[in-house]
């Protein structure tokens, strides 16, 4: 009996893939596995190759393998493309004759996927469900797994569409049972329970609408699109109002406008959106306007690898912005602590009066999950405008009052009798334009020093794992949480020990020096080359690694990378 | 009843003696009186530049923000609390060359605010360079041999992008500026109010005389209609020896944003409760 499996389903953009990854995901989260699932996309609509990636095992899973033990190649090239990356008993089906293949291999499975969707169907559509069927069948599980979840997902398309799925799958089931007999792929489940499905970006925008997000703005852009999707899919029942801006200065221009109305407001964009974002978080610092920004980082400079991975915006989003002004940068590693990090963003932006900023990456954003709902409860929700009762006594504020805790009261205009004066430029305590140098001393101060102090008692704590005893610390932040937490459970015996920061600025530093303080070794895991992470250490902590652990393909970490870097020590 | 005294704010006004900005702000003034809204529900949004200044030299709430970026955040304001009045000073710097994207695209929304822009045809603020709607071959320490560009046309631009109110006004003439603006702010829409406005320190050609010679009231010949797009589009590109000023063009059939998204009956977004947000109905979409 294996412990997990890993199943890559390979093909051109435009083949389905990502339905029948999402199909197969489904149902065997539904059967009571643990699974971890990836996509592999090139920036294209139809053509190259595409691959979705499926991590199976009874335990829970947090990040991907770098070897298949199943391929559903669903064209020519996919063959030679997945070989390569095949364990020793893997196997990859294939449609020989469609793909004019007189070629054999031990690891191939010859099925005429084809042809049988096309006599169960009628059209080439339906070779996903062939080949869900197939692995049904091949992973050891009874019919009826497949055919629930293909009448749920295809519910509202009808019966007859549900019914050519449904024989499409069986004519690849009952293909399987009389031509793979082998039972080396079959798995050991759990006890099924309800389970979610969830991505990073899934996380975030259900983290934003919990919050009470209101308005959300943004420009297209990989790989964050999908969080506007998600909240667009849900704005009219929660009554949040979307706007598709024309750009990303206006986006983030916009976010401040609702803002300054006293509403919730979020964006999200990848780093070169981001790049243009810059003024407008300045602006936001110095206008001490509440927003929430989101950055879903993906390889660059420039437009780089626009659907891949990569964490090298690490040093700019902690400086973006001209001038100083107190800013938080949260660095989720999971969906769920994406979910949680997105609520706090919003009640520290509006408790500070300041931008908040969420990085994420491709590989946290597109990767799924299955999670149970108790993760995504909601807190109350707390907030710190003056109220509308208070307001109405209210005739001459000071947008800009100071205060020992750099906060001033937060006024919605028309709810208070007084008008309310927001400037970029350096202001009086009224709002009104000033070039005092004293005034400016305090206002320097109440934005950025007074405003650290308070946000420096508020961080989200590194999360530590097996670290006593351990001889190496492995240091990380982000989407590196899975494979670090999987990487020191299968090392325990070698004493390795994870830290992960879902927080990186303001940096916790106090608490990494006491965290690292026995430690003999430090290593830095980061998707960059500059090795970001462990310069922000030593500039904060005086801390030096011994060594970082870097990978900047546009891919993620996976176990198997980081195990073999690890034998090396 | 708002007195014009009411308006005043305590800051200092820090523009030249004789700028033509004064005469927008008492135009402002006037057209706020005659509006006779609570002042608490105007908001006055800027970008940089002398134009921006203006927000802090009445009592409305104001957001002074980035050059070129006062759209965005206008639309925004206005989008999130229907029940504002929203009125943006700008320049020809400010509104058709830093911001230009966002002057198109938010004609496209048809947001209903009024976009005064003080367009002097020369950036102030830095002395003296070209702006998009200088002269051809105006020369300045910059365009050393005379600005080559052709001058954008705000008003064309804007009929074309669907406002439905757009007019010219000449700051010299505040009292039918502020007629300008009082139909501006009442207009369901976006209202594009370009005003010539002489720059006293830096344009040494288009002065109080020179628009004074060229100057005509378009609406004071019964046979202009500017609810006629054809003939609007002809006096919009009118400029040279003679340059109409009033409204160029008027549409109140155009539907604004507000009533295209269904907020017009909605509450304001600050005015949601969000303290106890349940998801929980949405997660089995998660499955």
């Amino acid at each position: 009996m294996n412990s997990e499996i890993t199943i890559k389903i390979s093909g051109e953009a435009g083949q389905g893939i990502e339905t029948i990854g999402m199909v197969l995901s489904k149902m065997f989260k539904d059967a009571g596995f643990s699974i971890f699932a990836n996509q592999d996309y090139m920036s294209r609509v139809r053509g190259g190759n595409n691959f979705f990636q499926l991590r199976i095992s009874q335990k829970p899973l947090f990040t991907l393998r770098k070897n298949s033990d199943i391929v559903v190649a669903l064209d020519k090239a996919s063959v030679d493309l997945q070989r390569k990356n095949l364990n020793p008993k893997g196997i990859i089906i294939l449609d020989k004759k469609k793909f004019s293949l007189t070629e054999d291999d031990k690891s191939f499975f010859d099925l005429p996927l084809y042809e049988l969707a096309l006599k169960t169907g009628g059209s080439e559509i339906f070779l996903n469900s062939v080949a869900c069927g197939l692995l049904t069948r091949i992973l050891g599980l009874d019919f009826s797994h497949v055919e629930r979840v293909l009448r749920f997902i295809f519910a509202d398309k009808g019966e007859e569409i549900i019914k050519k799925n449904l024989d499409a799958a069986q004519a690849g089931y009952d293909h399987a049972r009389d031509n793979f007999k082998a039972d080396i792929f079959y798995l050991k489940a759990n006890r099924p329970e309800e389970k979610l499905l969830i991505n990073g970006n899934d996380a975030i925008a259900l983290g934003a609408i919990a919050a009470g997000c209101k308005f959300y703005c943004a420009y297209p852009m990989t790989p964050s699109t999908s969080i506007m999707n998600v909240v667009a899919h849900y704005a009219k029942k929660f009554n949040i109002l979307v706007e598709q801006a024309e750009d990303e200065i206006a986006a983030i221009n916009m976010i401040i406008g609702v803002s300054f109305t006293g509403a919730r407001a979020m964006t999200a964009t990848s780093g070169g959106g981001f790049c243009l974002m810059t003024e407008g978080l300045s602006l936001a610092g110095m206008t001490e306007t509440p927003i929430v920004v989101v950055d879903a980082q993906r390889p660059a400079p420039a437009t780089g690898f626009p659907t891949r991975t990569e964490q090298a915006d690490l040093n700019f989003v902690l400086h973006a912005g001209h001038g100083e002004f107190a800013r938080v940068v949260f660095t989720p590693g999971t969906a769920e602590e994406a979910f949680f990090l997105t609520t706090r963003a919003f009640d520290l932006a509006e408790k500070y009066q300041i931008p908040v900023l969420i990085m994420t990456d491709q590989h946290l954003a597109d990767s799924y999950r299955d999670i149970k709902s108790p993760a995504f409860k909601q807190l109350k929700t707390k907030r710190y405008i003056i109220s509308k009762d208070d307001s109405k006594s209210i005739t001459d504020y000071k947008r800009y009052k100071l205060t020992a805790s750099g906060i001033s009261p937060l006024a919605v205009p028309s709810w208070i009798n007084g008008v309310i004066y927001a400037d970029s430029d350096e202001h009086t305590e009224e709002g009104h334009i000033t070039e005092d140098a004293q005034v400016r001393v305090k206002m320097v101060e109440k934005r950025f020093y007074k405003k650290m102090k308070g946000l420096e008692k508020e961080i989200e704590p590194p999360k530590a794992f097996n670290l006593k005893g351990a001889d190496t610390v492995l240091l990380g932040f982000g989407s590196t949480y899975g494979v670090l937490k999987e990487a020191s459970e299968n090392f325990k015996e070698k004493r390795i020990g994870f830290i992960h920061l879902p927080q990186v600025w303001p940096f916790p530093a106090s608490t990494l020096k006491k965290l690292l303080k026995n430690a003999k070794k430090i290593y830095t895991l980061e998707n960059n080359a500059g090795a970001q992470l462990a310069n922000l250490l030593r500039r904060e902590t005086g801390i030096e690694v011994d060594k970082s652990i870097l990978k900047f393909d546009g891919r993620p970490f996976d176990l198997d990378f980081l195990s073999a870097q690890l034998k090396k020590r | 009843m708002l007195e014009i005294k009411d308006l005043k704010s305590n800051d200092e006004i820090t523009w030249c003696p004789g700028c033509g900005d004064f005469g927008i702000l008492n135009a402002l003034k006037k057209s706020l009186v005659k509006l006779d809204r609570p002042l608490n529900e105007i908001l006055l949004v800027s970008g940089i530049g002398q134009a921006a200044k203006l927000p802090h030299y009445l009592n409305c709430n104001c957001f002074n923000g980035l050059h070129g970026r006062a759209l965005p955040v206008a639309f925004a304001a206005k989008a999130a609390n229907c029940k504002l009045t929203v009125i943006v000073t700008t320049g020809d710097g400010d509104c058709y060359g830093e911001g230009g994207n966002h002057f198109l695209h938010n004609l496209r929304r048809n947001i209903d605010i009024t976009v005064v822009v003080h367009d002097n045809q020369i950036y102030g603020l830095t002395k003296g360079q070209a702006s998009p709607t200088t002269d051809l071959g105006y020369v300045t320490k910059v365009q050393t041999e005379g600005v080559v560009l052709e001058a954008f046309r705000p008003l064309e631009v804007a009929i074309c992008m669907g406002a439905g109110f757009v007019a010219r006004g000449f700051s010299a003439d505040s009292e039918h500026l502020s007629w300008l603006i009082t139909e501006g702010v009442k207009h369901k829409g976006f209202s594009l109010i370009d005003v010539l406005q002489p720059c006293v320190t830096f344009n040494k050609q288009n002065t109080y005389e020179w628009y004074s010679k060229r100057i005509y009231k378009i609406n004071d010949d019964p046979n202009y209609h500017p609810e006629d797009k054809d003939a609007a589009m002809k006096k919009a590109a009118e400029w040279g020896e003679r340059i109409p000023i009033g409204i160029i063009y008027r549409n109140e059939e155009k539907k604004s944003y507000e009533e295209k998204r269904g907020l017009l009956d909605k509450p304001a977004l600050v005015e949601e409760d969000i303290s106890q947000i349940d998801i929980k109905p949405i997660l089995k979409d998660f499955i």
